[in-house]
């Protein structure tokens, strides 16, 4: 019986992949069985090769394997592209449509996916049939694809619920009389406990509306863009707006203003609109208004790989913007801690007045896992400074409020356009106390220092999580979703008796300094595992001064999440 | 009451003698008092450029931001806070030139704020270089042969896109310029008021005499309908855009913050932000 189990679907984009692995990862998730799914896609609507890969285990993994144990294939061209990663003995399931053929290392199950769709109704069930197929495989009655299949389908008329069970039940009774229900791969039952089951994407806009975020502008991009959808679902029931803008500058500006307005204000985009949001970010932190930005990373420049996975922001998210602002840069690792970091988000962007980027990538925005439960109950809003019925001035205002006062933290108090006797200007060019232009050498230096004194010297709690072996010979360094492959080849090592500790980076500025020197501390050796060609954390270590004289870097640029066994093969060579 | 006096402070405007910005800056203030509006309740969100200083030369709140971002930051202002006044000022090259991208949308999405740009067919700030209203012809910094470049008629494009409330002033006509401040105001939705603002430093062309001799003052036209599309858009062709007036106004739009899905009536700003457990457990169901 298998303890876990690595399954994928693959055809043309456009012809129900998707909906293949979604409805197979739904149906086992919420068996008990711990789910992380991982989508192959172009950026193209129809046409091209996809893949929606599935892992299936009795505890928690939060990374994709590099072997595949059942390949279900709509064409040729994924038995061809993906044959390569399945098993000695392992399984294809394949359309005897297109008269597959497949290597001798894999068993072939040749199933008529689409002539018996068409007996039940319609061809474009064959998704179905291919369930029922591989339930058979495994070992798992077809009942536990009716409650997502009736949820699917229930709008269309319990004719259309009946075809679709009907075509599950051909699919499996075929492979059953091929000889297909093999004991070796019937999957251990699991405990049937109900999870959530979200990608990353999801957990932040939760995250958000729990945070008291009510406006979002944004623009689309991919691998942001549920984001908004999800939040346009949403906000209505708690008087919130999503407005979809004309561009990216238009979405970070309209948060800044709604943000000065007295809103928990957002957006969300990835690498391209990350840069043309620059300037206003700028603005943000010039002007000391607390805005949230998420960056969900792909493959860049320009427009890159915009389906894949890449964590090549770290630079622009630094030190994208020119001039010099404090800004927070937060770095979520699972789905659990997206929805937690929005609150801590909004939180430290109202307490410290300056914007906050929150960096996910597409392996995390994107991939559907299993989630712990969500606690409405841990999150706070707290929203900083806020002027005081006595700080304010006694009106006719003949003076403006103090909103840039120069406080011992740098933090200065805050109040809403409305607000009497809270009147003051806020401006992008440097300013006095009042907020009225001020150019003059001494005042810029004064305010200047009031900024970047708010996070001076802050590292803020659980930067940095170290796991692993106290005593660890080699630290593994990584950060956003890499935690899952790391976290497994960390487990591997340790099972050959090697030392090893795992440091994860939950935010990037402030620099966790003294937090990371902590981690790494007594380690002969650290490797720092990013997908990006250059390095850009391990770069940052540097400048922000971790000193370790066997740094080392395992790099990864071509598209592709981190496999767990290549962490594994790297740094068991570094034994 | 607050009157005109109470919307003024003590910062000396940056513009030159002579500069059609005061006038803008007075019809404002006149404007506000006229209508009863207290200081704190009035946002102005602008631009930069010389007229982009406007926000902080009247006593209200007020919101200095980006190059060409006045509007996208001034419609989120208006999100946040439903109740406040917000206008949105700056200049030609502010609104029509690197920000015209954002007033297309911003007619089209129809907030209700009002936006005042004054027009001087010239970058003043950076020192006289030519904007995308100088005309063809035009000589100036950036064309010392002369603009080879077809001016933007803004009251055409506000047409075109299909703006509610579309209005031009002159900074010589303070009066009218009041008028038509109060009535965008009032306005609910998108309203545009294009003043021909004169730069009397680097537009040696486009002076108080150039718009005196060739505006055509629209309350002085006998029968002009401003609630007739069709009429106004005639109108700013023939006039080539030089005129004055109430131009267009159509009061059948209803603005987007009306529109928005569950948007309450309490400003975003004063809502309790905690969220319902009962309404997380709807949210999460989704994903169980």
């Amino acid at each position: 019986m298998l303890e876990q189990l690595s399954w994928k679907v693959g055809g043309q984009q456009g012809e129900g992949v998707e909906s293949t692995g979604e409805t197979f990862a739904v149906a086992l998730n919420r068996q008990g069985y711990y789910v992380y799914s991982f989508r192959h896609f172009s950026s193209r609507i129809k046409g091209g090769h996809s893949n929606d890969k599935v892992r299936v285990s009795l505890k928690q993994y939060r990374a994709i394997t590099d072997h595949t144990d059942v390949l279900l294939a709509f064409d040729q061209e994924s038995i061809d592209l993906n044959v390569k990663e399945v098993r000695e003995g392992g399984i294809v399931i394949a359309d005897e449509k297109f008269n597959p053929k497949a290597p001798d290392h894999v068993r072939l199950f040749v199933v008529p996916l689409t002539k018996i769709a068409e007996e039940c109704g319609s061809a474009i069930m064959k998704n179905m049939v291919s369930l029922g197929a591989s339930a058979c495989v495994l070992g798992l009655p077809i009942s536990i694809f009716a409650e997502v299949v009736e949820e699917r389908f229930r709008r269309k008329g319990q004719k259309i619920v009946d075809q679709n069970m009907l075509a599950i039940q051909r699919g499996f009774e075929y492979v059953k009389e091929l000889g297909g229900a093999l004991p070796e791969f019937a999957l251990k039952p699991a405990d049937g406990t109900r999870r959530l089951f979200m990608m990353g994407n999801d957990a932040i806009a939760l995250g958000a509306v729990a945070a008291g975020a009510r406006v979002m502008p944004a623009y689309p991009i991919t691998p942001a863009s549920d984001v908004m959808e999800s939040l346009i679902r949403k906000f209505p029931k708690v008087g919130g707006v999503v407005v979809q803008t004309e561009d990216e500058i238009a979405a970070i500006n309209m948060a800044i203003g709604a943000a000065y307005g007295g809103a928990r204000a957002m957006t969300a985009t990835s690498g391209p609109g990350l840069s043309l949001m620059m300037e206003a970010i700028g603005l943000a932190g010039m002007t000391e208004t607390p805005v949230v930005i998420v960056d969900t990373q792909r493959g860049g420049p320009s427009t890159g790989l915009p389906t894949k996975q890449e964590q090549s922001d770290l630079f622009a998210a630094l030190f994208g913007t020119h001039g010099e602002i404090p800004k927070i840069v937060l770095n979520p690792a699972t789905t659990e801690e997206c929805f937690y970091i929005m609150g801590d988000a909004f939180n430290l962007a109202e307490k410290y007045q300056c914007p906050v980027i929150v960096m996910t990538d597409l392996q995390l925005s994107l991939s559907k896992q299993t989630t712990d439960p969500l606690d409405l109950g841990r999150v706070e809003i707290d929203r900083g400074y806020l002027a005081s019925e006595s700080d304010l001035v006694p009106t006719p205002q003949t003076e403006e409020f103090k909103r840039y006062k120069v406080t011992e933290t740098g933090i200065s108090p805050r109040v809403f356009p409305g607000t009497k006797g809270g009147i003051h200007k806020v401006t992008g060019v440097e300013h006095l106390e009042s907020g009225r232009p001020n150019e003059t050498s001494p005042n810029r230096k004064v305010q200047m220092e009031k900024r970047m004194r708010k996070l001076r010297g802050v590292e803020l709690p659980g930067s940095v999580v170290r796991t692993g072996d106290a005593d660890a010979e080699v630290v593994i360094v990584g950060l956003g979703s890499n935690i899952g492959a790391i976290a497994e080849a960390v487990e591997r090592l340790r099972a050959d008796g090697l030392k090893v500790g795992h440091a994860h980076v939950h935010a990037i500025l402030p620099f966790p300094k003294g937090q990371l020197e902590a981690a790494i501390d007594g380690a002969k050796k650290v490797v720092v595992v990013e997908n990006n060609a250059t390095g850009q954390l391990r770069h940052l270590m540097a400048h922000f001064g971790v000193q370790h004289d066997g740094i080392d870097s395992l790099l990864k640029y071509d598209g592709q999440p981190f496999l767990p066994s290549e962490i594994y093969q790297h740094v068991k060579g570094m034994f | 009451m607050a009157t005109v006096k109470d919307f003024r402070n003590d910062v000396r405007p940056n513009w030159c003698p002579g500069c059609g910005d005061f006038a803008v800056q007075a019809s404002i203030q006149r404007a506000l008092a006229a209508m009863g509006k207290e200081p704190h309740e009035v946002a102005v969100i602008s631009g930069i450029g010389c007229s982009g200083r406007i926000s902080g030369y009247i006593n209200t709140y007020g919101f200095h931001g980006v190059h060409g971002r006045a509007l996208p930051a001034a419609q989120g202002v208006k999100l946040a806070n439903r109740n406040l006044t917000v206008i949105a000022a700056g200049g030609d090259g502010d609104g029509f030139g690197i920000g015209l991208n954002h007033f297309m949308h911003a007619v089209r999405r129809n907030m209700d704020i009002t936006y005042i740009v004054m027009d001087n067919q010239i970058y003043g700030l950076t020192k006289g270089q030519h904007s995308p209203t100088s005309a063809k012809g035009f000589t100036a910094k950036t064309t010392p042969e002369g603009n080879i470049e077809n001016a933007l008629v803004p009251s055409q494009i506000a047409l075109a896109a299909g703006i509610g409330f579309l209005a031009q002033g002159f900074s010589s006509d303070v009066n009218q310029l009041v008028s038509l401040i109060q009535q965008a105001i009032e306005y609910r939705g998108f309203a545009l008021i294009n003043v021909f603002s004169p730069c009397v430093t680097y537009n040696k062309i486009n002076t108080y005499d150039f718009f005196r001799e060739h505006i055509t003052n629209l309350d002085q036209v006998e029968g002009y309908d401003p609630t007739d599309r069709a009429q106004a858009m005639k109108t700013v062709i023939e006039t080539n855009g030089l005129c004055t007036g109430l131009i267009y106004r159509d009061d059948s739009r209803v603005p987007y913050e009306d529109q928005i899905p569950g948007f309450q009536q309490t400003p975003i700003y004063q809502a309790d932000l905690r969220l319902d457990p009962a309404v997380f457990d709807t949210f999460v169901k989704e994903f169980a």
